[in-house]
């Protein structure tokens, strides 16, 4: 198994992976991405394959993404969404692993609100799993989406500027695309108040900025992140209007870019508190719609780069 | 497990004989009386065992004093499932230690003089480790009224803290303190702010946030012992703080000393033995309280041992059931078993080279036992017959699943150790033996 191109059982971080194991889904994402503008989007690769989606937080887009990409590759797919926080008990959470073994599956796709709780039940399932947020910790498929969306607009990684901006402390998303651009070679910037900077974030191979003209200065890519009201645990910033005035993106701090730089956001938006509509809605700078198109694709080349590695039923093509 | 009954004489020979106490480190012989040590020495028994006595032969081991154990958190009454007062107490004589204080923080709380009483009294009826309760130092550990404090130390509480959480009011700590002055009383402290340390998991730095962890920052250490201390500066109180783990609380505390403050403190194993790394993998059994620090804290515990700034060890002792740790870190209890680890990874410091042996055993007999003014730690004649007889070198594999202790949440499982207990004595009587 050590010449696959991704010789490992999960996708449960884009720490520790590599830049042959991150360029192998990059691309297998490219095509499916070609696969999916044309008419017949339906393959047959995973048929026979079970695919659950075992999502303990609320979750709309990355759900429907990876349900999305398990039919296209012909593979049966069953979303459980445990409301709200009702199931977080560590007991049940590994009953949950136990129960899910008895049904055979093969891929099992996990959100969780707190960070590690995908490791812990990937530790405990005997199938593939796929990290789909982990409290503060990763959100691997988001920053493969994001690196897939960069790379098909700027025709690379490496050498690119990227700044991520606001909410960084409680952002799965920023971990996993600094992890992932790191080792693609693009420079990173994080930009945010102090109190949104996590301590020690300056070791992890990324520029710091409180001022964002200054961190925005001579970028190539912006990446917004959402503030996470329903992660905030005490007051970080004092008010929305306040957090807008320094560091939502509107067309001025924009110009602080380069002339030809894109702005993404992994969405949903809070448009007008950390991104005016003005600057998320152009066509030109935007690549908004593009992420979410590529997270389906990036989902099948995950799905069908995990499952190479599983062992093949006789019903399976 | 054998628990033999003596009540005559009986004869350690053979011994190489420790008492931290007195710094003796010879070869010797001991003898016991019923409850009590009748000689020590190493002259003793030169010409031979007189005959009548029950004779133990020590084949050149080391005798010391039982250990005293001075941060146990029992689970009785309240928790049994986690820990009961008598599987606490088999843990306890499994590694050697003799004499154990608790924390008031069961259910219900060790804040009245009946709590005080059921303690004592089960414990003295299943006989193994003894043990003595700190009593609550405000009314149901909630911080806000103080409690009866000298009712309870007159019933047998030896000190008084809030166990687990800080006595957070610095009006209430004051008078606590101040309260507790009257009749000569200590307090003692968990020095961390609460509000600080709210909602954090591990300690606050790179790798908290690699992980995604919120994290407790040194300061809610350092805050609170240096408040703590201007308070005792004004009431002149006695002030000990428990499980010290970083580096700057423990320089304020080198400070407070050097200004001739009546302060101690202790910190447990994990904190020089491990570092913020032993979380790796969201390793809920090291997820303690206080969290594990850094490197640079680490060896800031070692040299504060070292030079004394660290007055004792004591195992921090906290059991927790699987369905406490088996869970997603964030949801996971603080705490570590510790009692039957804390004689080998304490004997750690002596084969690393920064104690001597006599000196490493102080901070886990004579020092925590004259810090509560225990009767205990000392191998003198006619003080309570309390022995553990262990092999320095003899290297074993900690193995938490063969753990007496009704929990198995050691974060120094699999660790290989050296320093093995072969035999305890509570009061003369042999209560735990093993023959290897």
């Amino acid at each position: 198994m050590t010449d696959a191109p991704y010789p490992h059982r999960h996708l449960l971080g884009i720490q520790g992976l590599g830049p042959t194991e991150i360029t192998a889904l990059l691309d297998l994402a490219d095509s499916y991405a070609e696969q999916n503008r044309s008419i017949d989007k339906r393959q047959s690769l995973l048929r026979g394959r079970t695919v659950i989606n075992l999502f303990f937080e609320n979750s709309t887009r990355t759900r429907t993404s990876f349900e999305l990409a398990g039919k296209r590759l012909g593979a049966d797919v069953i979303n459980m969404q445990s409301a709200g926080s009702s199931v977080q008990k560590g007991e049940t959470l590994i009953d949950t692993a136990m129960t899910l073994n008895a049904m055979h599956l093969d891929v099992l796709v996990v959100r969780h609100p707190d960070s590690g709780a995908v490791k812990l039940l990937s530790e405990k399932v005997n199938c593939a799993v796929i990290n789909g947020g982990d409290g503060s910790h990763e959100h691997p498929t988001q920053a493969l989406l994001d690196a897939c969306t960069i790379r098909r607009r700027k025709g690379r990684l490496a050498g690119l500027t990227v700044a991520i901006c606001g909410d960084v402390r409680h952002s799965r998303v920023a971990r996993s695309n600094i992890y992932l651009l790191n080792a693609m070679g693009a420079r990173v910037r994080v930009i945010g108040p102090r109190t949104l900077v996590p301590s020690g974030l300056d070791r992890m191979g990324v520029e710091v900025f409180h001022d964002m003209r200054k961190g925005l200065d001579d970028v190539d890519v912006i990446m917004m992140l959402r503030i996470q009201n329903e992660r905030m645990k005490g007051n970080f910033i004092p008010s929305i209007r306040e957090y807008f005035h320094f560091f939502g993106l509107d067309r001025e701090k924009l110009g602080h870019a380069k002339p030809d730089a894109v702005i993404m956001h992994p969405g949903p938006m809070n448009r007008g508190v950390e991104i005016d509509s003005d600057v998320a809605d152009d066509v030109e700078r935007s690549l908004i719609r593009e992420q979410v198109e590529m997270g389906v694709a990036v989902r099948m080349a995950c799905l069908d780069m995990l499952t190479r590695g599983l062992p093949r039923s006789k019903g399976a093509v | 497990m054998a628990a033999r009954t003596s009540t005559g004489l009986v004869a350690y020979i053979n011994a190489r004989l420790l008492d931290p106490a007195t710094g003796l480190d010879a070869r010797g012989a001991l003898l016991t009386n019923g409850e009590t040590i009748a000689d020590v020495g190493p002259g003793l028994f030169q010409g031979g065992v007189p005959a009548g006595m029950e004779v133990v032969d020590c084949q050149g081991l080391c005798l010391a004093p039982g250990l005293v154990d001075i941060r146990v958190q029992l689970r009785e009454p309240g928790e049994e499932h986690k820990e009961t007062l008598k599987s606490a107490g088999e843990a306890a004589v499994a590694g050697g230690v003799t004499s154990l204080v608790c924390l008031p923080n069961t259910t219900p709380v060790i804040d009245d003089v009946a709590t005080v009483e059921f303690v004592a009294r089960r414990a003295r009826k299943i006989g193994l480790a003894k043990v003595y309760p700190y009593a609550a130092a405000t009314k149901q550990t909630e911080g806000k009224e103080l409690s009866e404090m000298g009712m309870l130390a007159e019933a047998g509480a030896l000190a008084f803290t809030d166990g687990t959480k800080a006595i957070r009011n610095a009006q209430v700590m004051r008078r606590a303190l101040s309260y507790a002055a009257t009749f000569g009383l200590l307090i003692v402290q968990h020095p961390e702010e609460p509000s600080l340390a709210e909602g954090g998991m591990m300690n606050e730095g790179e790798i908290a946030t690699r992980m995604g962890l919120s994290g407790i920052p040194v300061a809610a250490e350092v805050i609170m012992l240096e408040r703590d201390l201007r308070l005792v500066e004004i009431t002149g109180g006695r002030y000990h703080a428990a499980h010290v783990a970083t580096a700057e609380g423990i320089e304020v505390i080198r400070r407070a000393k050097a200004k001739g403050l009546k302060v101690t403190c202790d910190t447990a194993p994990p904190y020089f033995a491990l570092n913020e790394m032993a979380v790796g993998d969201y390793r809920t059994f090291a997820k303690l309280s206080p969290p594990l620090r850094s490197e640079s804290d680490r060896q800031a515990v070692v040299a504060g041992l070292k030079d004394g700034t660290i007055d004792a060890i004591a195992s921090d002792h906290a059991p927790q059931d699987q369905d406490s740790k088996r869970v997603p870190f964030a949801a996971a209890e603080f705490g570590g078993v510790g009692l039957e680890t804390l004689l080998p990874i304490s004997l750690e410091l002596v084969h690393n080279g920064h104690l001597g042996l006599v000196q490493a055993l102080r901070l886990i007999t004579s020092a925590p036992a004259d810090i509560l003014g225990l009767p205990a730690g000392r191998l003198k004649v006619g003080a309570a017959a309390d022995l553990v007889l262990f092999d320095p070198e003899r290297g074993w594999k900690v193995a938490a699943k063969k753990f007496h202790s009704k929990s198995k949440n050691s974060p120094f499982d699999d660790r290989p150790v050296q320093g093995l207990v072969r035999r305890t004595v509570v009061d003369g009587r042999t209560v735990y033996v093993n023959d290897v």
